[in-house]
């Protein structure tokens, strides 16, 4: 057992050392806060930061887009009409479908810019009233944007006021709001989305609005459940005791608490709302034209799909990749504030 | 050769995503027949890792058991076992019990079941038999009503009493080495004692060597016949109950002594260990306690000490058995009871 | 448990009501609709109507009268089907529905379970990645998005199933495909997490200390632990299929309850409207009540005592 040499020592060695008492107690291991811990986290999850940077792409594009091509989303042209994506620089690339043919059901190219004797491009084609769709859609995912984000804002506003109060005051208050949410999330979110928006009539404001009544209980639950976590805490009390107003303590101490899970529930509310847009217009209660959203380009697209796929596949595609950045995103940050996940 | 388990030269890193944390650094131990060992140390000290180790219960996916790591049990190394090979040992000659009573029994799993897993799957017991042989270890860990209580599901019973039953399925085989990882830390003082005394009483009745890992040294005085002190993934200093309790020679061993409260201490505070444990991130080097020691000299800043020869039982990692370490005098409580142990003082010899 | 049921049972008639009510209301304040005061109808509807409604008479009364129908099973004529009952236009149209969410349901949940449970076995190896991948997908990509890609290419260009319309099994494959990826996803990641944790419990360490084998503590110890919460998810589900059997079948242009519902919704037949929102939300909060009882009975760890938190 006795795995030591025989190697000699000078005898200054066994001086006794100068102890720095501030020294033992000293945290060995780097402290690192809330933020920086969990940005570590982010940092390692790859999807995640993959993720946000084609998002960031994607938004720049989005507006940016409708004013680099020099068309506007209204201007209608028979002429024009149902055009195929036509990208000059990469017109010869075969595998890319950017080279300003269709190919109809059985399997004929069919060349309509030569026909018609077109001579500019549309980089992602014309619908049936010739408008430019690289324009249009830009368009449309702002208006999409706009209502996510605008749906989720009251969402978190109404959500996290109603959460906090019903969880910081306890007792019968929190009993009442609590049996209200049970009924609210007992009614399937669609069925109020659909009368609300019959009773209002389609718009911008009136889809945010039935979006943001429906979604907000998910924020509210969370944030109580929060909330009744942390006001029992040392740092709560002793707030209290040194005569802290409940405002100042719910917003000053219990809320920065909370930052974390109200990120990652907003984050998972916007493609929850993107998508809501979406189907709405689907199923004919989207807005009305001349507005433009992914929801209605992708219904006009579905419509001539066979005839004119790409006006189908191309905000498909958009609405996918918005959906999946966004949740992949969600993901990554809620993997990284999870303190269970802890390794 | 009455060693039944002896751990070699045992180094185990857990990879996270700061870095590698060396938390086992070069174990040795042996345990022998009917024995009770109890490894102590303070949280991340590398007890609880290295008995997991033993069983091979370490996930896989981010520790490693390093390269010439040894731990002979059998005539076999089990860190170089394969998985199958290992299943087979497990719950027939080396088993284990928790920490936690509440949450160590699967919560969907009548309680008779899980004390039968083990008989079927290693002795080839029929049902029937697995049943007769669970009714026989609930009466032997003292359940009241085995027949009963065989067919309940774990939430129905105390905490204790899950204990007594982690217990029973530990015992099911009659393991040769039983591995008890702070079985009394969850539970009441007074159910403490009882846990306790079943364990005594049991091992007499079979005749198993015990690996008893706790903080607690009141329990280690109670239970164990040898003890091993650990230290930063390091075992500090090793020996008899006796030698430990009175003649230790390790500064973290004295600053555990003098942190447990007794009847004969003077004064009305208990001593505290200043600081915190070592980062095993970036092992400190030298003596990993030297930050914390205030009896360290310079050589622990730089030189890692070897382990010294105190008693044929007896060894201490600390360069203050070194011969030409100053005379220094220990804590007041190390001294009391230094006075009441049988042999000498001595001095460490080279 | 009695008590606990009764409660539930309270809290689901109070939900139905609500809802009724709410779809009353909000009726009244739909411009155009034949509750308010802006409808345009012929004589003979609102002779119908009259009679039915009591249109002529103050809210009040309709709505109790409203509210005895529906408690009677009455959900009102329609006015774009020539004054034919709802509940005749939901009973013709509701099997073509029902075996669809079904086959949606049982093909999803299963194949969900699979995946998330491979998922966590496998963790962090590229099965794990894949089935994340699949549910992430599944989860991002809408419903009526997936369902005409897979029209688009499995039915239009490889030509290998039929497009569209409702003639025998073989037409119910796409749109079961296409209704069924929300469940998968949610399933698998669910699962996946699940399984995860009771992985990572107590006792199945103490289940590998008693030398059980990798296959016994999957399917012996975590699977069964790991299942009773998924249970919850069929709330959720439930919904998804309702909400995805809206886009799903006007896509393939299947003759059930959901393309009649965005038909109606496209004509204005409120009278459809308000008896199919009826059903849509009454299969829900009977399906959450299902749920809750179900989790309580397969648990034994749940005694049910009244409070359910």
């Amino acid at each position: 057992m006795a795995n030591h040499s025989d190697k000699r020592f000078p005898k200054a060695m066994f001086e006794p050392a100068q102890v720095d008492e501030k020294l033992a107690e000293k945290i060995e291991k780097p402290s690192l806060n809330f933020w920086q811990d969990a940005f570590l986290r982010v940092r390692k999850n790859k999807a995640a930061i993959i993720s946000f940077i084609i998002l960031m792409l994607l938004v720049i594009v989005t507006f940016v887009g409708p004013y680099i091509n020099g068309y506007d989303s209204e201007t209608q042209n028979a002429a024009h009409s149902n055009l195929p994506p036509r990208i000059d620089a990469v017109a010869d690339v075969s595998w890319l479908p950017f080279d300003g043919t269709w190919e109809n059901r059985s399997g004929e190219k069919l060349y309509p810019y030569e026909e018609r004797g077109i001579e500019e491009s549309y980089w992602f084609g014309t619908d049936k009233f010739g408008r430019d769709l690289f324009t249009r859609l830009w368009e449309g995912v702002q208006i999409s944007l706009l209502i996510a984000v605008l749906a989720t804002a009251i969402d978190m506003i109404i959500g996290v006021s109603y959460g906090a109060i019903s969880g910081y005051f306890g007792g019968r208050v929190d009993n009442i709001m609590q049996r209200i949410i049970e009924i609210l999330t007992g009614i399937p979110n669609l069925v109020i989305v659909i009368l609300l928006i019959l009773v209002l009539e389609p718009g911008i404001l009136s889809i945010t609005l039935a979006l943001a009544i429906t979604g907000w209980t998910t924020m509210a639950r969370v944030v109580r459940g929060q909330v009744l976590k942390l006001k029992n805490q040392e740092f709560a009390l002793a707030s209290k005791t040194l005569g802290a107003t409940d405002f100042r303590i719910i917003f000053k101490h219990l809320m920065p608490n909370m930052v974390g899970v109200i990120i990652i529930n907003t984050m998972f509310t916007i493609p929850n709302a993107i998508f809501f847009e979406a189907f709405l217009s689907f199923i004919g209660l989207g807005l009305q034209p001349p507005d433009a959203s992914l929801g209605t380009l992708i219904e006009d697209g579905f419509k001539v799909m066979l005839l004119y796929p790409s006006q189908l596949i191309i905000p498909s595609i958009v609405i996918s990749i918005l959906m999946i950045t966004f949740n992949l995103m969600a993901d990554g940050l809620r993997d990284a504030f999870d303190p269970k996940m802890r390794d | 050769m009455n060693n039944i388990l002896e751990v070699k030269d045992l180094n185990i890193s857990f990879h996270t995503y700061a870095g590698e944390v060396q938390a086992i650094r070069g174990v040795n131990f042996e345990l022998k027949k009917g024995e009770t060992l109890a490894i102590v140390g303070e949280s991340g000290s590398g007890k609880s890792v290295t008995t997991k180790s033993i069983m091979r219960l370490l996930p896989k996916s981010n520790s490693e058991i390093k390269q010439g790591s040894q731990i002979l049990f059998d005539g076999k190394n089990l860190a170089e076992l394969s998985d199958k090979a290992m299943e087979k040992i497990r719950g027939k000659d080396i088993s284990m019990i928790f920490q936690d009573p509440m949450t160590s029994l699967n919560p969907t799993m009548k309680i008779g079941k899980q004390i039968a897993e083990p008989l079927i799957k290693h002795q080839n017991f029929s049902k029937a038999q697995a049943k007769q042989r669970a009714l026989e270890l609930l009466e032997l860990v003292g359940l009241p009503n085995p027949e009963i209580r065989i067919n309940q599901y774990p939430h129905q019973f105390s905490g204790g009493q899950r204990q007594r039953i982690v217990i029973a399925v530990a015992l099911a085989c009659n393991p040769k080495v039983l591995i008890a990882d702070e079985p009394t830390t969850a539970l009441d003082v007074t159910i403490q004692a009882q846990i306790l005394d079943l364990m005594k009483d049991l091992q007499n009745k079979i005749d198993t060597s015990i690996i008893f890992i706790t903080h607690d040294l009141g329990v280690v005085a109670s239970v164990a016949d040898r003890v091993a002190v650990m230290y930063g993934g390091k075992i500090v200093e090793v020996g008899t109950v006796d030698e430990i309790f009175y003649n230790s020679q390790h500064p973290y061993t004295w600053g555990l002594i003098s942190s447990m409260p007794s009847i004969d201490t003077e004064d009305d505070e208990l001593f505290v260990i200043p600081g915190s444990p070592p980062d095993l991130l970036n092992p400190p080097k030298g003596d990993a306690f030297a930050a914390r020691n205030r009896y360290a000299m310079a050589i622990d800043q730089s030189e890692e000490p070897p382990m010294f020869k105190v008693s044929n039982t007896h060894y201490a990692a600390t360069w203050l058995l070194h011969p030409d370490a100053p005379e220094i005098d220990p804590p007041e409580a190390v001294q009391r009871r230094r006075k009441q142990f049988p042999g000498n003082v001595t001095k460490g010899e080279k | 448990m009695g008590k606990y049921v009764l409660q539930r049972i309270f809290y689901m008639a109070l939900t139905l009501f609500i809802v009724i009510s709410l779809t009353f209301f909000l009726m009244q304040l739909i411009p155009g609709s034949p509750f308010s005061t802006a409808a345009k109808l012929s004589d003979s509807q609102l002779a119908i109507m009259n009679a039915k409604y009591g249109l002529d008479q103050p809210l009040p009364v309709q709505y109790a009268m409203y509210m005895g129908n529906v408690l009677q099973g009455d959900l009102g004529v329609s006015f774009q089907f020539s004054n034919t009952p709802v509940t005749e236009l939901i009973a013709g149209r509701i099997g073509p529905s029902l075996s669809l969410g079904l086959q949606a349901m049982i093909f999803g949940t299963i194949f969900g379970i699979l995946l998330g449970i491979i998922a966590a076995l496998r963790q962090n190896t590229w099965l794990d990645y894949g089935s994340t991948f699949v549910a992430v997908l599944g989860k991002s990509i809408p419903s009526f998005v997936f369902a005409a890609m897979l029209q688009y290419i499995i039915g239009v260009q490889l030509g290998w199933l039929p497009v569209a319309f409702w003639r025998g099994f073989e037409y119910s494959i796409l749109p079961t495909i296409a209704l069924s990826i929300f469940p998968i996803s949610i399933a698998a990641r669910f699962m996946r997490t699940e399984m995860i944790d009771v992985l990572g419990s107590d006792y199945i360490t103490l289940a590998k200390a008693k030398g059980a084998s990798g296959y016994e503590i999957a399917f012996k110890h975590a699977m069964r632990n790991a299942l009773i919460p998924v249970v919850t998810v069929l709330g959720p589900l439930t919904v998804s299929l309702i909400t995805g059997s809206l886009v799903v079948e006007r896509v393939f242009a299947i003759p059930g309850l959901g393309e009649q519902f965005v038909t109606s919704i496209n004509v204005l037949d409120y009278s459809v409207i308000m008896g199919t929102t009826i059903l849509f939300a009454s299969l829900f909060i009977f399906t959450v009540f299902v749920v809750d009882i179900l989790y309580s009975i397969i648990d034994p760890r749940i005694r049910l005592s009244g409070g359910n938190n």
